[in-house]
């Protein structure tokens, strides 16, 4: 009868081992593969966008909160600093969501006659995520900029 | 869907060379294509994806919308007030309806 009790014990907390550490290695495994596929996804998009560019860091200020609480409005607004000539103005930005179904969210196209390169819209966030701007100036050069929104319920639908 | 409504603010007078800002709203519900109906089915997809804005015929402004962009689409951008002229506004629905509105900006 003892030895019945103990054997039964010995099994339930294997079992919970296992378990454990099943669900540990699936974490593991599971939750890297799915960043990547959302960073590949957004690198294919950009890729698509602009080309094989070089990419080049600042010029852009990206205004997003930090915390969403609802991600079927985030309000975004991005700036590039551009003197907006006809020479060297600022020709397209583009907006991209790393962690939504489809990481496009909008390109905005300007033309010297915006007098800034400055907009804002509102847009739908899935779940907590990298928000990236990629500006396309009139002389080749692209700049990017990537901000991280944490979002407390996800838009997007589902 | 006819009851698309566009709102436009636009200041009536501006310095010339001064850059002012335009703000826009339609009212549309920018259906993702992602969503199901309570029988399970995929609701269709109907987004506007395009906005421009022109001035005096010239765009000035323009943005490719996709299925990320909220409902009822804001859009705030500038412009350089450098004469007298009209602003024409123009939505594209998915469904190949466009949606429009003008105003006159005074330069002085």
């Amino acid at each position: 009868m003892t030895r019945k009790i103990s054997t039964a014990r010995v099994t339930r907390r294997h079992v919970l081992v296992l378990t454990g550490a099943a669900a540990a290695v699936a974490g593991t495994g599971f939750l890297p593969s799915i960043a990547a596929a959302d960073k590949a996804a957004l690198d294919a998009a950009i890729k698509k966008t602009i080309g094989d560019a070089n990419v080049q860091s600042g010029r852009i200020t990206l205004d997003l909160p930090q915390i969403a609480e609802n991600g079927n409005t985030v309000p975004i607004g991005v700036e590039v600093d551009s003197p907006m000539t006809a020479n060297d103005y600022v020709k397209s930005v583009h907006i991209f969501a790393e962690g939504n179904p489809n990481p496009q969210v909008a390109s905005l196209h300007f033309t010297p006659a915006s007098g800034a390169a400055k907009a804002s819209t509102r847009m739908r966030l899935l779940k907590t995520q990298n928000v990236v701007a990629v500006a396309e100036m009139s002389d080749g050069s692209v700049y990017r900029e990537t901000v991280e929104v944490k979002v407390t319920i996800g838009g997007c639908g589902g | 869907m006819a009851s698309a409504k566009p709102r436009i603010k636009v200041p009536k007078s501006a310095v010339k060379g001064e850059v002012v800002e335009i703000k826009t709203l339609i009212s549309h519900k920018m259906e993702t294509g992602l969503r199901k109906d309570k029988d399970g089915q995929v609701i269709p997809r109907q987004i506007i994806n395009k906005f421009t804005c022109t001035f005096n015929d010239k765009v000035v402004f323009s943005a490719d919308w996709h299925p990320a962009i909220s409902a009822n689409p804001y859009m705030a951008f500038h412009i350089r007030a450098t004469e007298s002229g009209k602003l024409e506004f123009t939505w594209h629905d998915d469904n190949g309806e466009t949606y429009s509105k003008s105003a006159n900006l005074a330069v002085s």
